[in-house]
């Protein structure tokens, strides 16, 4: 396999990094009205772009390579794109295409109406962060990374505050600085690298790295920089208020795809750069802490008022997910490119459809009543059937229910669990679909709720963002059958075979029992609950209130600074003693 | 001691301090100054390396130079969003805080 001189489609690579750029460009230097079409022709394009690279990602057999200008690494600068980056220039494409659908609804800007400052940007922050996540995808050493992750937080921050209230700024403002102080510490990594081994590139850089202090210390200020951009528990201060206040075609971006630009970059060090230098310890600390994400998480996102902080939540206990699969990839004591590695994509490409479509769901019924109140949402799903569908289905997804592609990454991570012998995972993978079910149940219940005087002045939607929104929730639940090349499709069952089938029922049950306990009694009291209050009752209500403090508590600026250093800390500890070991 | 010792020395000062701020100083002006010398303590470091790293007869090796101002051009980039934003919160609520709006309220 040769790394270091371009294949055939390499070409490909930078046109679908310049692509969006392109675009950009051209909306900036044409203005107005014109960013919209320009968006609309960078979309198909794009999605033709990353579907032309997988067919020659599939006919070369092999990693993708353009070398810009010809020049060879250390020197040059190479593109790759391997089996995950691959996988995930795809999935991003078909994100953004159904996004763009989604949001023409409130981003037009017909020949009759004035030019708005919300709309124009949203096109161009758009393009902006689907490029710079392509460069995420396809860069091949640390500095250009490092370049890209600046260029996906620039165009991430402002789609926070595009509705430009006080409230947003003040988010957007958070997100900003938290994030700098990540890229510093991953900047600051990567020179320690290059003081150590004297180059960047992926691969070479793999080839010579050894544990060591600067393998250990490098490694771990990266990965807690990273991971304060992806905003896994308990460096997530900024995630709620973020994406929770953004509008909703915004938040279906950040939510869906920003933060896995972050994490894919977490990847692609423990994977590609220093195989060898993780250990198994720091990969059960990093798991560790998104079990605590899907725990916390959930558990505050059932007690939130409104539905869009309760997605936002929701998006930082899936956050946890993503990085379950770190302990089970390990193979002999070093990370190998396995089930497990296809598993953690899969989850990601499943939260980044089910995840995009539930926002969109939101953000039409927050548009259709002029609110997002959990507990007035009775009606809703007779007045909207096509958008509570949607919400349905992309919880649903993301419960893992089959043939979803969160549901085929659990099959392959449970797998690998019981391989492994570590079953404390399979647990947490078994009660993280249960604490999903939680808040998916909670709100379907109360959208389903007969309410008790008609729906007044519901305000009509664009039904084509209802398809769009739709259509992401529907592509994330048959995700499974998309996958059923690479891995087996022995994998994929019945949905309505007994054993699926009461898989699933539990899982729901579990939901709606831990919705019941945990989630403030006013959204039950109005489904006609009894009232009463058990002694259990009171004693998860106490506890439930103790984890929402807990959260407000970790989510201090001087909280969130403090563990970031303890983290780097305990990453150097773990790694050196796995080593020793 | 020699001088890239010196200089790693003062990178470490550096990336404390600005690390410091970050974490206690409330106010975002500050944090951002603070992110400032931070970033200026890995600039030093990532100079003082190009000195060491230097091998094949150079005077100094020119890759770090050429990272090293591309790492600035960001981290100027960063600062003025940043300050944009700022001016934009003080605009519509005349305070620059951060403080920690009830997100769990309303």
């Amino acid at each position: 396999m040769e790394l270091w001189t371009s294949t055939h489609g390499g070409a490909l690579l930078a046109a679908v990094v310049l692509l969006p750029f392109v675009g950009m460009l051209l909306g900036v230097v044409l203005g107005g009205r014109q960013v919209q079409r320009a968006a609309f022709v960078v979309m198909p394009l794009g999605l033709a772009l990353a579907l032309g690279i997988a067919l020659a990602w599939q006919r070369e057999g092999q990693t993708l390579v353009f070398l810009l200008g010809g020049w060879a690494p250390p020197l040059g600068i190479a593109l790759r794109a391997d089996g995950p980056a691959v996988a995930m220039l795809l999935a991003v494409s078909g994100v953004v295409c159904g996004i763009g659908l989604f949001a023409r609804a409130d981003f037009d800007t017909p020949e009759d109406v004035k030019e708005s400052r919300a709309a124009f940007s949203y096109w161009l922050l758009l393009m902006a962060v689907w490029g710079a996540l392509n460069l995420v995808f396809v860069s091949g050493d640390l500095f250009t990374l490092y370049v890209a992750l600046e260029l996906l937080t620039f165009a991430g921050v402002p789609l926070v505050c595009l509705a430009g209230s006080g409230e947003t700024l003040r988010a957007a403002l958070r997100y900003m600085l938290f994030a700098l102080c990540g890229s510093v510490l991953y900047l600051l990594g990567a020179v320690l690298l290059y003081g150590g081994y004297g180059t960047l590139d992926i691969p070479l850089l793999a080839g010579v790295v050894r544990p060591g202090p600067v393998a250990w210390t490098a490694l771990a200020l990266m990965t807690v920089g990273l991971l304060a951009k992806t905003a896994l528990f308990p460096l997530h201060l900024w995630l709620p208020p973020a994406h929770g206040g953004a509008p909703a075609a915004a938040s279906a971006v950040l939510s869906a795809l920003v933060i896995k630009g972050s994490w894919f970059l977490v990847l692609r060090l423990w994977f590609d750069v220093m195989p060898g230098v993780a250990t198994l310890g720091a990969a059960q600390l990093l798991a560790g802490l998104g079990a605590a994400a899907i725990v916390v998480g959930s558990i505050v996102a059932l007690r939130q008022k409104r539905l869009k902080l309760l997605v936002a939540y929701s998006t930082m206990a899936q956050i946890g997910y993503l990085f379950l699969m770190f302990p089970l990839a390990f193979e002999a004591g070093v990370l190998v490119h396995g089930a497990a590695l296809s598993a953690g994509v899969l989850q990601a490409i499943a939260h980044a459809t089910a995840k995009a479509g539930m926002f969109m769901a939101a953000g039409l019924v927050y548009a259709a009543l002029g609110h997002d109140r959990i507990a007035d949402l009775a009606g809703v799903a007779r007045a909207m059937p096509l958008a509570v569908l949607a919400f349905a289905f992309s919880g649903l997804a993301l419960m893992g229910v089959v043939p979803s592609g969160a549901y085929l990454a659990k099959k392959l991570l449970l797998d690998a669990a019981e391989g492994s012998g570590q079953w404390w995972w399979t647990l947490v993978l078994q009660g993280g679909a249960a604490f999903t079910a939680s808040y998916v149940v909670l709100v379907l219940a109360n959208m389903l709720r007969r309410p008790a005087a008609p729906l007044q002045g519901v305000k009509p939607v664009s039904s084509l963002s209802q398809w769009a929104a739709l259509g992401l929730a529907l592509c994330s639940l048959l995700l499974a059958f998309a996958a059923v090349g690479p891995v087996s499709s022995e994998l994929i069952k019945n949905p309505l075979d007994a054993g699926e089938l009461g898989t699933t029922l539990l899982v729901i049950l579990g939901g709606a029992l831990l919705a019941l306990t945990l989630s403030r009694r006013s959204l039950f009291a109005a489904a006609g609950a009894p009232h009463s209050d058990g002694a259990l009752r009171r004693t998860t209500v106490v506890l439930g209130m103790a984890i929402e403090q807990f959260d407000a508590w970790v989510r201090r600026w001087t909280t969130a600074g403090l563990l970031m250093l303890l983290l780097v800390g305990l990453f150097v500890g773990l790694l050196r003693a796995g080593q020793a070991a | 001691m020699n001088v890239e010792t010196l200089f790693a020395l003062c990178a470490c000062a550096l990336v404390g301090i600005g690390l410091y701020g970050l974490i206690t100083q409330p106010h975002p002006l500050r944090k951002l100054v603070a992110f400032n010398i931070m970033g200026s303590g890995v600039f030093v470091l990532f100079g003082a390396l190009a000195k060491r790293g230097a091998a094949a007869g150079m005077a100094a090796d020119p890759v770090p130079q050429a990272l090293l101002i591309t790492a600035i051009v960001v981290a100027f980039a960063a600062t003025a969003v940043t300050v944009a934003l700022l001016l934009r919160l003080i605009e519509s609520t005349d305070t620059a805080s951060l403080a920690d709006e009830p997100s769990a309220g309303d």
